[in-house]
């Protein structure tokens, strides 16, 4: 059982650069911050190492940070610009039983994560969910479609902080 | 020379009655066999967490009722259990042993209907009846105790919406004796049952490594063998004051992991459940259970995942908090999505009428699938 302060300097002597800081300031749970282009190998490593074992991916979640500047169109509609969205990934082993949060902030206008699909097969639907709500891609995902969402939802992602419900939806009137 | 053969993709749902919702399966067949499986979800998809965001957190709590419908207590129990870590409140013994009481009687119902529709999907119809039966026993102590039969809002961050009926505890043991005997009826009518047993042993066999990778929980871990409850592993609340077994797929009727073992522990797990209320109720004491309920609930910043056992395996609530009366971002980890992302590797190889096995032993909540 080893507590995050370890996990994350074992995670230091063997990336160095990709892995960015661990961010203790907030309570309850001490964040790894991981470069979003490097979230593979890092993960391949956390599974497969002797010493950390983390052969199982509680919680994929990705989020809209919302932390860019708001903009309003001539019609008054507000938008987000520049910030980034992030992902959270919640690791647990169950032969060790210790626990790591790691997170990787993309940029909004581009954002771009390696998948870890192959790792974690649970990463999937995940994944996917992330795609759909958030609109991160995922980076040589097997099959990055919507999953909530209609197949042929145009409107964009439904959790983006500046997300509009469109007026119609395949000529069905879409607020109630 | 050989038979030119096309593979037939033949669709099944989303209104069909085996898939115990709105689910569509696009099944891809070779004769009768089944090549792959892609389940297309979504149609019950309401975006709770996009309602969370405009709601405080008390607010909250009657939206995760809703997701899924079938244990409504313990999704109170895990969204309440994961804001009180945020904040870093105690709450109160008595409030604690009534939502594990809760919690276990919602455990025993779900299971309930778990068990009595798998028979319904394999054409037994007698012991849905029986089941049912039973269940209301419990449905009209939770209407007893707060009003409501499914929907309950009954859990509050830091406390209850209401204490218990002064009758609660006597009703309650009289409901523990009465359902321990039909545990074996229901042995004797379905488990037991030759056509059942053909139907079920060797069909579907999940093997450990798989469940892992693909992160199932819940019963569908434990029958392929390995003993992991978060009660137990991860408690939370007052769990670890129990003394109760944790059942495991052994492979009785055919091979460890397959339909008839996830079947057969949540059998088990009600006999544990019924073990769990009897220790409960002998120690519950006496308080206050709106003593520590907070006047206004504003979390610090910062991120907090919390999870518990569900009767569908591992519930979790992923919560950030930017310090003000709402949540930031709420994600549920909900144990039905992750389980039912590994049907197409069940299926596999197997005959199309077993898919409806298949799916029924993974037991899935659409509501919760779909959030």
């Amino acid at each position: 059982m080893k507590t995050p302060e370890e996990i994350y300097e074992l995670l230091k002597k063997e990336f160095g650069e990709a892995i960015l800081t661990l961010d203790k300031a907030l309570p309850v749970e001490p964040i790894v911050l991981v470069d979003p282009l490097q979230i593979h190998k890092v993960a391949l490593f956390l599974r497969d190492n002797e010493e950390l074992k983390f052969d199982s991916l509680m919680c994929l979640s990705g989020v809209d940070d919302a932390n860019g500047e708001r903009v309003k169109d001539e019609d008054g509609t507000e938008s987000i610009k520049g910030g980034t969205l992030s992902v959270y990934y919640h690791l647990y082993s169950i032969p060790l039983k210790h626990k790591i949060t790691l997170k990787v902030s993309t940029s909004r206008e581009n954002p771009e994560v390696e998948s870890v699909e192959s790792v974690w097969k649970t990463a999937d639907w995940h994944e996917r969910e992330a795609f759909d709500l958030i609109g991160i891609r995922f980076l040589h995902h097997p099959d990055l479609r919507r999953i909530l969402m209609p197949y042929d939802w145009e409107a964009g992602h439904p959790l983006r902080k500046d997300y509009k419900n469109p007026e119609f939806y395949q000529g069905m009137k879409v607020p109630y | 020379m050989a038979l030119k053969t096309e593979h037939m993709i033949l669709n099944m749902g989303p209104q069909h009655p085996s898939t115990h919702g709105v689910l569509r399966l696009e099944l891809e067949l070779e004769g009768e066999l089944i090549k792959n499986v892609t389940p297309h979800i979504g149609y019950l998809h309401r975006c709770f967490e996009k309602h969370a965001e405009a709601m405080t957190y008390p607010q909250v709590i009657p939206y995760t009722d809703r997701m899924d419908y079938l244990a409504s207590m313990y999704n109170n129990f895990g969204y309440v259990v994961t804001v009180e870590k945020l904040l870093g409140i105690e709450v109160p013994e008595r409030v604690q042993y009534i939502r594990v009481i809760m919690g276990e009687l919602q455990r025993i119902a779900s299971h309930m209907v778990a068990l009595g529709t798998y028979g319904l999907d394999l054409g037994a119809f007698t012991p849905f009846l029986y089941l049912f039966r039973d269940r209301e026993k419990i449905l009209s102590l939770f209407e007893m105790t707060c009003g409501a039969r499914l929907l309950y809002n009954y859990m509050w961050v830091g406390g209850l919406s209401h204490d218990i009926h002064p009758d609660f505890i006597r009703l309650t043991k009289e409901f523990v004796n009465y359902y321990r005997p039909n545990i074996k009826e229901l042995n004797d009518l379905l488990t037991y049952n030759k056509i059942f047993i053909e139907r079920t042993a060797n069909i579907g066999v999940l093997p450990l490594e798989t469940a892992i990778n693909y992160g199932v929980t819940g019963p569908n871990l434990r029958g392929s063998g390995l003993k992991f409850d978060l009660r137990k592993d991860d408690p939370y609340s007052i769990y670890d004051r129990f003394d109760f077994d944790i059942p495991v797929g052994q492979g009785l009727m055919g091979t460890v992991g397959d339909c008839w073992d996830r079947y057969y522990v949540r059998v088990q797990e009600m006999e544990q459940s019924l073990r769990i209320i009897e220790q409960a109720i002998d120690q519950i004491p006496e308080g206050d259970v709106q003593a520590a309920i907070p006047k206004r609930i504003k979390p610090p910043k910062g991120t907090v995942y919390g999870r518990v056992e569900n009767p569908r395996g591992e519930l979790g609530y992923f919560i950030i908090s930017d310090g003000s009366t709402n949540p930031f971002r709420v994600k549920v980890r909900a144990p039905s999505f992750v389980n039912l992302s590994v049907l197409s590797e069940l299926c596999k190889g197997h005959l199309v009428s077993d898919v409806v096995a298949i799916l029924g032993s993974i037991d899935i909540v659409l509501g919760e699938v779909d959030r």
